[in-house]
């Protein structure tokens, strides 16, 4: 298997995207969407990011051993944020009454 | 030929990945400091610019479509486009860290830079663009008229502070706190989120000064001829450094610029 090479007209679609999403985030910023500003806010990005990572950094036509690197590290990610979230989120509950 | 190309992208993630931690330390700082003082951060980051952010985030993903279309040539063999488009890449860069350099000289003149002489809430507040040719001429260096306004109440979401402080469960208070302690608390907090906001675009930035320079050589080593078809995992690698910079920064603008404007 020779070296996969994205198109240039798949590179231009997936800017084209990604300004989109940013215009997008920004206009879901001024509507109040009290608590689900943030969670549209991310979604948006967690898209955005997962585009670069697919086409413009190849991941789509790496070998699974690359894709496998790639996810382990968002895992890390993922649980280093939630376990501590466990924590942080958990704290209140022993003080606060509501 | 394959293994070797495998071998090298695999490398380069594993550097990746401890970026991915350091700056997820970051992240997780923001997350539980946000989730503390939810009041001081959405009033902190409705004094930045959102459109200095949004200008710059399309900044930012114009110069990954850049750089991987300097891959794409790269690939194709092609050294004079190579170096075309990697200086478009840099210039691109420079861009975005000349509107940092911007907002970051009004963060000063507004007294909210953490480590200098912070005053909360805002003393003075520079008029940030709010058309695209304002963007242009304060782009190349011509405020608009009136740089310094009074400080305009819209800066701090009104009554913000005592809507939300009143409730805070991590003191295990209930009932209001005292209208002069929440105002200290909310100088401190507000403070923090400027920490956060610092230390996070600035070593964003510094990701971009380094990825900045290494394009440059390459451009230079491309110029030379250095890359063809069969050789230019140098430029395959950094194409993913950079767009890993960029997108470090499409969940900074969100989280820094963008979740609490709507208050």
């Amino acid at each position: 298997m020779s070296e996969h090479i994205v198109s240039k007209k798949t590179y231009y679609t997936i800017f084209f995207a990604l300004l989109v999403g940013t215009a997008l985030t920004v206009a879901a910023a001024f509507v109040n969407l009290h608590n689900f500003n943030i969670v549209v806010a991310l979604l948006i990005a967690a898209v955005k990011a997962t585009l670069v990572i697919l086409f413009f950094m190849h991941i789509k036509y790496s070998t699974r051993l690359t894709k496998l690197w790639v996810a382990v590290g968002f895992i890390w990610l993922f649980i280093m944020l939630s376990i501590t979230l466990t924590d942080y989120l958990s704290r209140a509950w022993l003080v606060y009454k509501p | 030929m394959e293994q070797q190309r495998e071998a090298g992208t695999l490398g380069m993630w594993w550097f990746l990945l401890t970026e991915i931690m350091f700056f997820g330390g970051m992240f997780l700082a923001y997350t539980i400091y946000r989730h503390l003082y939810f009041d001081a951060f959405a009033a902190g980051s409705n004094v930045l610019s959102i459109w200095w952010g949004a200008f710059n985030t399309a900044v930012l993903i114009a110069s990954s479509l850049t750089m991987a279309l300097a891959v794409y040539h790269a690939q194709m063999g092609n050294s004079k486009k190579i170096v075309f488009f990697l200086l478009f890449t840099v210039v691109l860069g420079l861009v975005f860290l000349r509107v940092k350099y911007i907002e970051y000289s009004d963060k000063f003149e507004e007294h909210v830079f953490p480590a200098g002489d912070f005053r909360w809430p805002l003393a003075e507040h520079p008029t940030a663009p709010s058309n695209v040719g304002q963007l242009l001429t304060m782009f190349i260096g011509i405020p608009p008229a009136g740089h310094t306004a009074e400080a305009p109440q819209q800066a701090l979401p009104a009554n913000i502070d005592t809507k939300y402080s009143d409730k805070s469960p991590y003191l295990g208070i209930s009932g209001a706190i005292p209208e002069e302690v929440s105002k200290m608390g909310m100088a401190g907090h507000v403070r923090m989120y400027f920490w956060l906001y610092f230390v996070m675009t600035g070593f964003h930035a510094l990701h971009m000064i380094i990825g900045i320079g290494i394009l440059l050589v390459l451009a230079f080593q491309a110029w030379k001829g250095k890359f063809s078809k069969e050789y230019h995992s140098y430029i395959e690698l950094t194409g993913l450094y950079w767009h890993f910079v960029d997108i470090v920064w499409i969940f900074l603008f969100p989280l820094l610029y963008l979740v609490d404007r709507h208050l």
